[in-house]
């Protein structure tokens, strides 16, 4: 019957104020600790947890961004590389080339310079062996046709320039005909025109 | 003695006299101390220790757990941040609106302390929520009232947060004379009580079917006649019903605060 007799005493709905006091008091000890302690703790965390996220990603996204910007520049730098090859190449080609080219010009020259030297000894030679030949054979056709006379023709022969005349004929025979060799017994060189 | 076991007590002395259903002395244990301070009698029940022990257990887990709060959480920080997370994103960010992380904290309190509270329900040896005592309740429900008025009084001044809860913008001015007197008990009066008493009345409910499944289920082990076969009925119900109020212990805790944010969030922005 203790029961019952509470029950009459008590009313649910109204609470003693010492209760609600006490009540209070826990309430705002719960609050305090929340408020000091917990939320900023837990907000620090969360923060802390964001940025590293995020800091990551910024990280990653830098990381990529530097890579792909040392990848260009190596690609850059090897396209470089392949043209300043080519060009070099090509310079060397072509230094080679004008090498080659001035070497036959000189080679050319040279053997221009040889030849020229060359015809022009030849042609002072036969002069000379011409002129000797001229001489002797003058003497000798005059010698010849003093011994046939019986005279002696020589300075007479000279003073008219007969055999010279004679020579010159002789000579322009020879030019004209198709080879050096026909009809006449006297000796014309080959290059003679 | 526990009011449980004075209950107890009462069932088995009543051998052969019937059962003798628990009542309200359930809520009103025998006094262990009292004293008084300034006019003002405090008197300390085990409902007041539960108070003491489920409060000082609660702060000791927050600090516990958000002591050194990391970036990756021990097994205690995370058990902690979750519950801190659901009221901060799930109530105060998502039911208060973009201005509402400020009062996540309070939110917070609010949440952990019911749950703390509303667990000594069904925490064996203590077996009460203190929360079942209306003195506990009213008080949140108070500064709920206090606060969620005082906010609307800041967010959009006193003209402004009376006149919209008075004269609702958009009814027909005829429909004042009907919606008014509704709108001032809904905000001042409905509100608050309903928080505390919603919140009360469940704690006290769930108590209230525990104790009789409990004390049934001894009493029928104990008559000795065929009402012995529903001994296990009635403690298996019991069972069953801790289980529900399990879920009831959450879902007050997690109601009153949103519906707290619910509230704040109508004083924060200004359009109803």
């Amino acid at each position: 019957m203790l029961i019952w007799a509470a029950e009459e005493e008590h009313n649910p709905l109204l609470p003693p104020l010492g209760e609600i006091i006490i009540g209070l008091i826990a309430f705002a000890i719960v609050l305090f600790v929340m408020f000091k302690f917990v939320a900023p703790q837990f907000e620090k965390a969360f923060v802390a947890r964001r940025d590293a996220i995020e800091g990551g990603i910024e990280r990653a996204e830098a990381m990529q961004a530097e890579a792909k910007a040392a990848l260009e520049q190596y690609r850059a730098q090897l396209a470089e590389a392949r043209t300043e090859a080519a060009q070099i190449r090509d310079a060397a080609r072509a230094e080679g080339q004008q090498i080659i080219e001035e070497l036959r010009a000189q080679a050319q020259e040279e053997s221009a310079r040889i030849l020229a030297r060359g015809e022009e000894q030849l042609a002072s030679s036969r002069q000379q062996v011409v002129n000797e030949l001229r001489g002797q054979i003058g003497t000798l056709a005059v010698d010849l046709a003093g011994r046939v006379v019986g005279e002696s023709l020589a300075d007479d022969a000279r003073r008219s320039g007969t055999v010279d005349r004679f020579l010159d004929d002789l000579d322009g025979m020879t030019a004209t005909s198709s080879d050096g060799r026909g009809g006449s017994s006297v000796y014309v060189p080959q290059d003679a025109r | 003695m526990t009011s449980s076991a004075l209950a107890l007590g009462d069932v088995l002395a009543a051998n052969g006299e019937g059962f003798e259903a628990p009542g309200l002395g359930e809520f009103y244990p025998e006094t262990i101390a009292s004293f008084s301070v300034l006019g003002v009698d405090f008197e300390i029940t085990r409902i007041t220790l539960i108070l003491w022990i489920a409060t000082l257990a609660l702060v000791v887990f927050l600090y516990l757990a958000s002591r050194n709060a990391k970036i990756v959480p021990s097994k205690l920080q995370f058990v902690g941040e979750t519950g801190y997370s659901l009221v901060r994103d799930g109530i105060a960010r998502d039911v208060v609106g973009p201005r509402g992380l400020p009062f996540a904290p309070f939110l917070a309190s609010l949440f952990f302390f019911i749950l703390a509270n509303n667990l000594m329900a069904i925490i064996p040896f203590a077996q009460i929520s203190p929360m079942s005592k209306f003195a506990f309740p009213l008080v949140l429900a108070a500064i709920c009232w206090v606060l969620y008025i005082y906010i609307g009084i800041r967010e959009q001044g006193v003209g402004r947060y009376f006149k919209d809860i008075l004269f609702l913008p958009g009814v027909p001015k005829p429909m004042y004379i009907l919606v008014t007197p509704i709108e001032i008990l809904q905000n001042f009066v409905v509100r608050p009580f309903t928080l505390a008493v919603r919140l009360f009345a469940n704690m006290f409910a769930g108590h209230m079917l525990l104790v009789v499944f409990s004390l049934g289920a001894v009493y029928l082990f104990q008559v000795g006649n065929y009402s012995v076969i529903f001994g296990p009925v009635s403690a298996l119900m019991a069972i069953v019903m801790t289980f529900f109020e399990l879920l009831v212990i959450f879902l007050q805790a997690y109601v009153f605060t949103v519906l707290m944010g619910t509230y704040l969030n109508g004083s924060i922005e200004a359009e109803h």
